[in-house]
């Protein structure tokens, strides 16, 4: 009996490590290929590798040294970080108010702000494009802190509403019963629960922003105004037909790295949250 | 770059007209990459001495699909901050209302240039951007290859498919399981078009819309020119290639795995690279010609243009920017540097240049006979003709109908679309 | 259905109380609404209006001043021919965009049925406690994290037939006989794009689940543990009900997200009508070719159709979406 409960164990165990592994090698996998093509130049590039045989820095220096690179690693650091501030403070307020009050035409006033979310990006550059030259703001890190806006503030505040809306109504009541505001429910009652829902929904969002091309190559006209998928885009061979792998994929892992860094400090929060004993559902 | 400063304080001053006027802070916008920058803001920097302007440079990605949907929303908004445009040649027509009128102040300089080019800026008289250089394409081949099997520079493209057949055979049956005969740019955008409208235009099947606007492509040369580069992909072309832009052929090429290539000239230096496998061991010819009664080696007419935007809030110093930008010292600079092709005919004759880039001389007739693609007849409509040609091409590589059938539907569509007697 | 109405709450009595409490609330949530409101006003309101209005004109992108309304024409139009007989045109009319409709509606059905389910997986074993678990975690999300400008480029290159390494990989597994040019042709292309997308958006999904599964009470499982009722059963019992409405949302952005795919399409594929979205053709009509103003009714109709879907999926999902009677 107890040898097979062992054996039921160890399978359970090794399939569940397999699984494990299978999930990280089709994750890592392509980004690892992006590390070795990132040691690599000229003719080595279309040759096929799976083990570092070349191991030169040379892309890295040239990433960092073209143009302003680290120049436009501050900006999307700048635009990403303050466009997801301003997303989650405004949301958090209003998904209170949409999760946690009725009114009536609740339904419509989300679906609307969800529809914002519906328009193709392009559609939408050329109206964009006129308000942020009305407003003055063009070739700014505003003009992109502006237009990120559009996506990501109808991301956190359906994300918001719909974990606020799962949390017990006793936790409120009993707030309520102790006189509490509305602002101090939303503040000391309700952020902490929160964590892992607000992590994960500002650390989405953020990446969103840091990733956005199309907007941060229309809305700035200046190397050091741009941003890093702009700049990365912006990487050229010598000539004119040439893509320069090695660089490209060096500035790649630059700029994914901080976001897995990023991941590995708030990663504690997200798995936070609710805990045992906490509340009773 | 110090060497570069060096040849530029060599050079003689361009005559520009100096005096009077205020210094202007200007930008121009290229989609130029690498050493093209390089150079680019060397002549800058040669520029701003001379005039007392600033001028900054706005890099754009090289994709010039995406260069062109940027511009023109740039241009549609009156953007005021980017005063020069570099401009590929097939804009012209496209971008005409939105840039200024060169005539007069090029008066004296046109005549200098070779008029093919100046007629394809020229769009109802009004002169819309000025040549920084020409751009043509050759077949690349395997000398060592050719000599191994003795066989000579094909003439014509059959010629071509049958060599590549045997070589590609005979290679791969030596051991080199990898081995193409022919790679190009077989992906659906305008690079083929560009190789499409070499064929057809090769076989003596007109260039799509014909300068007076009338439709040809639906004739019986152009279809054998297409069904006969259908015959390629499989056989003496990867599958893949329906996939290839310039970069993909290149990759084939350069790692030595294909007998010939088409492709633009920078494709030359780079497999002459240190760390080539096929450095010194292959050369380039003209395009081979068809079959028929107007059969030609055709090749498709590139090269970028300076033009200047009307929303510019410094107009006249932006003008003498793209005079400057255009002039025969610059385009001098360019060939010795960039090995790019001037469109000034003198400097074909250029001792300098013949010696430095010997390429470049020997380049004259090739693109003196280069086919313009159809962008001055369909005006503002080149890039949706263009675009359904290409799908009629890519269609019929791959083995959706015949080249007579595609070519039929696509005369049909261009109708359609023209909708009228004019476009 | 009263306005402002407080939630139903046991513990006040009181109607004065109440009524007062209940007016403190609803004074709340206007003041806590409306800057979010106002922000979205501002950003959206200009470019979506003018998107719009576009499409009831002629404009061209060389004279978007000079627009002249002229109606639905971009949308549909018809001439009577001497015989008799009506041609149709515009865009309701246009066979190549309802092939792009379709194109866009099966791949985002199949893409985002495939990263619901393989979300939640990875969103189950990153919930269980184990160890290197944050490493895990951080390497999941990097599919996510690459910029989709490279992520195309990488996997074009990664997926080319002579010197992609998954045809080698392929090959020396022996999965593949020869060398496939997956992005030659229409249908390898489609697949690739599905894969490319599935890989970069799952974690996506699983990162949104796993927050909804933080958020379930652990006390519950342990009841459940104690009343022995099976691990599956926990699934579909507890889990599932419980971490719908994050799953449910997830899956709403991924559909926006999915039905309006452009980069991927672009760089992977051949640009054929077998493989054309609707993204990809409203780019092409607004900046490539000179029709501005039946891109912008492209557009237009592309925000209906993903409105139309996304209500769809609400009423049929039975997505509470706006807390129902809480």
């Amino acid at each position: 009996m107890g040898a097979t409960f062992d054996l039921w164990k160890l399978t359970k165990w090794t399939l569940f490590y397999l699984l494990v592994a299978v999930i990280v090698v089709v994750s890592v996998f392509p980004f690892y290929y992006a590390i070795l093509t990132s040691f690599k130049s000229g003719t080595d590039l279309f040759r096929i590798n799976y083990w570092p045989d070349s191991f030169s820095l040379n892309n890295y220096y040239n990433v960092l040294n073209s143009g302003s690179f680290p120049r436009n690693l501050l900006n999307s650091v700048f635009v990403s970080a303050v466009t997801v501030l301003l997303a989650l403070f405004l949301a958090v307020t209003a998904s209170f108010a949409l999760s946690r009050v009725r009114f009536r035409g609740r339904g419509l006033l989300l679906l609307t702000i969800l529809g914002v979310s519906m328009f193709p990006q392009m559609a939408v550059l050329a109206g964009l494009f006129e308000l942020i030259r009305f407003l003055g703001i063009y070739n700014t890190p505003w003009a992109l802190i502006f237009s990120y806006t559009i996506f990501t503030l109808p991301f956190t505040v359906w994300v918001l509403t719909t974990f606020m809306r799962e949390l017990p109504v006793e936790i409120e009541e009993a707030a309520i019963v102790d006189g509490a505001t509305p602002w101090v429910i939303i503040t000391r009652v309700f952020l902490p629960l929160m964590w892992p829902a607000l992590v994960t929904t500002g650390l989405l969002a953020f990446i969103g922003a840091w990733n956005e091309f199309l907007f941060a190559l229309t809305f700035t006209s200046n190397n050091d105004t741009r941003t890093v998928p702009v700049a990365i885009a912006l990487l050229s061979g010598n000539t004119q037909y040439e893509i320069p792998w090695g660089n490209i994929m060096a500035a790649s892992v630059i700029v994914t790295v901080p976001l897995v860094v990023l991941v590995l400090i708030f990663q504690r929060k997200i798995v936070s949250g609710l805990t045992a004993g906490g509340v009773k559902g | 770059m110090k060497i570069n400063k060096l040849l530029i304080g060599l050079l003689t001053s361009v005559t520009l007209v100096v005096g009077g006027a205020q210094a202007a802070d200007l930008s121009i916008v290229s989609g130029d990459t690498g050493t093209g920058l390089a150079f680019l803001r060397g002549q800058l920097d040669k520029f701003e001495a001379d005039t007392g302007n600033k001028v900054t440079v706005v890099p754009m990605p090289s994709s010039t699909s995406d260069q062109f949907g940027q511009y023109k929303l740039w241009l549609a908004a009156g953007n005021t901050d980017i005063d020069v445009y570099q401009t590929d040649v097939i804009w012209a027509p496209q971008l005409a209302d939105q840039f200024l009128d060169l005539s007069d102040a090029a008066k004296d300089v046109v005549g200098q240039h070779f008029p093919s080019i100046i007629e394809s800026q020229t769009v109802n008289g009004k002169l819309v951007a000025l040549p920084a250089f020409t751009d043509a394409p050759a077949l690349y081949y395997r000398k060592d290859l050719l000599e191994k099997y003795n066989k000579p520079v094909p003439k014509t493209w059959q010629e071509l498919t049958d060599t590549a057949k045997e070589i590609q055979d005979g290679e791969r049956a030596a051991g080199n399981a990898e081995m193409w005969g022919f790679v190009f740019q077989g992906n659906a955008y305008e690079g083929l078009t560009c190789d499409a409208l070499e064929w057809v235009k090769s076989f003596g099947g007109g260039q799509i819309v014909e300068a007076d606007g009338s439709i040809s492509i639906n004739n019986p040369q152009a279809a054998k020119a297409i069904d006969l580069a259908a015959s390629w992909i499989g056989s003496i072309s990867p599958e893949g290639n329906l996939a290839y832009g310039e970069e993909e052929s290149r990759g084939v090429w350069q790692l030595g795995n294909s007998v010939f290539h088409r492709n633009w000239p920078y494709a030359y230096s780079l497999g002459n690279g240190a760390d080539s496998p096929i450095a010194g061991k292959f050369d380039v010819a003209p395009l081979p010609a068809g079959d028929g009664p107007d059969a030609r080696s055709a090749a498709t007419l590139g090269g970028w243009n300076i033009a200047v935007s009307k929303y510019s809030k410094a107009p006249d110093e932006a003008i003498k920017l793209a005079l400057f930008l255009s002039s025969e010292a610059v385009q001098k600079e360019r060939a010795l540097n960039q090995s790019n092709l001037p469109t000034i005919e003198a400097l074909y004759d250029d001792a300098d240049i013949a010696k430095t880039q010997p390429i470049i001389p020997a380049w004259k007739t090739i693109f003196q006979n280069a086919v313009p693609r159809p962008s001055a007849p369909t005006k503002a409509k080149y890039n949706e003709v263009s675009s359904l040609f290409w799908s009629a091409v890519h269609s019929t590589l791959s083995g959706n109908g015949t080249a007579a059938e595609n070519l039929e539907g696509l005369e049909a569509d261009l109708t359609d679309l023209k909708g009228g007697d004019s476009w | 259905m009263a306005t402002d109405t407080l939630a139903p709450s046991a513990a006040v009595t009181a109607p004065k109380i109440k009524s007062e409490l209940m007016q403190q609330r609803a004074r709340a949530a206007r003041i806590f609404l409306v800057p979010m409101l106002i922000a979205l006003a501002v950003v959206a309101g200009w470019p979506l209006i003018r998107s719009i209005y576009f499409s009831f004109t002629d404009a061209s992108l060389s004279n978007l001043d000079g627009a002249q309304w002229i109606g639905f024409g971009n949308y549909l139009r018809w001439t009577t021919l001497d015989s008799g007989a009506v041609r149709y045109r515009g865009l309701l009319a246009d066979p190549a965009w309802w092939n792009a409709v379709w194109n866009t509606v099966r791949f985002a059905f199949i893409s985002v049925s495939f990263e619901a389910v393989l979300g939640m997986i990875v969103a189950l074993v990153l919930n269980a406690e184990f160890r290197g678990r944050g490493l895990v975690r951080a390497a999941i999300l990097i599919p996510w994290a690459i910029p989709t400008i490279v992520s195309a480029r990488m996997w074009s290159w990664m997926l080319n037939d002579q010197f992609g390494i998954l045809n080698d990989l392929g090959m020396r597994l022996g999965l593949l006989s020869q060398k496939v040019a997956w992005t030659a042709t229409a249908d390898t292309a489609m697949t690739a794009v599905l894969v490319v997308d599935i890989w970069k958006t799952t974690p996506f999904m699983a990162l949104l689940i796993l927050a909804g599964l933080q958020m379930i009470p652990k006390d519950i499982y342990e009841a459940a543990e104690i009343d022995g009722v099976h691990p599956i059963k926990q699934f579909w019992k507890i889990t599932l009900p419980l971490v719908r409405p994050a799953l449910m949302v997830a899956i709403i952005f991924r559909l926006l997200d999915a039905l309006r795919i452009f980069d991927l399409i672009y760089v992977l594929t051949p640009n054929s009508s077998a493989t054309k979205t609707m993204s990809v053709m409203a780019r092409e009509n607004l900046f490539d070719f000179d029709k501005f103003s039946y891109g912008s009714a492209m557009s237009t109709m592309l925000f209906l159709i993903i409105a139309l879907l996304t209500i769809l999926y609400i009423w049929l999902g039975q997505v509470r979406f706006d807390g129902g009677d809480r």
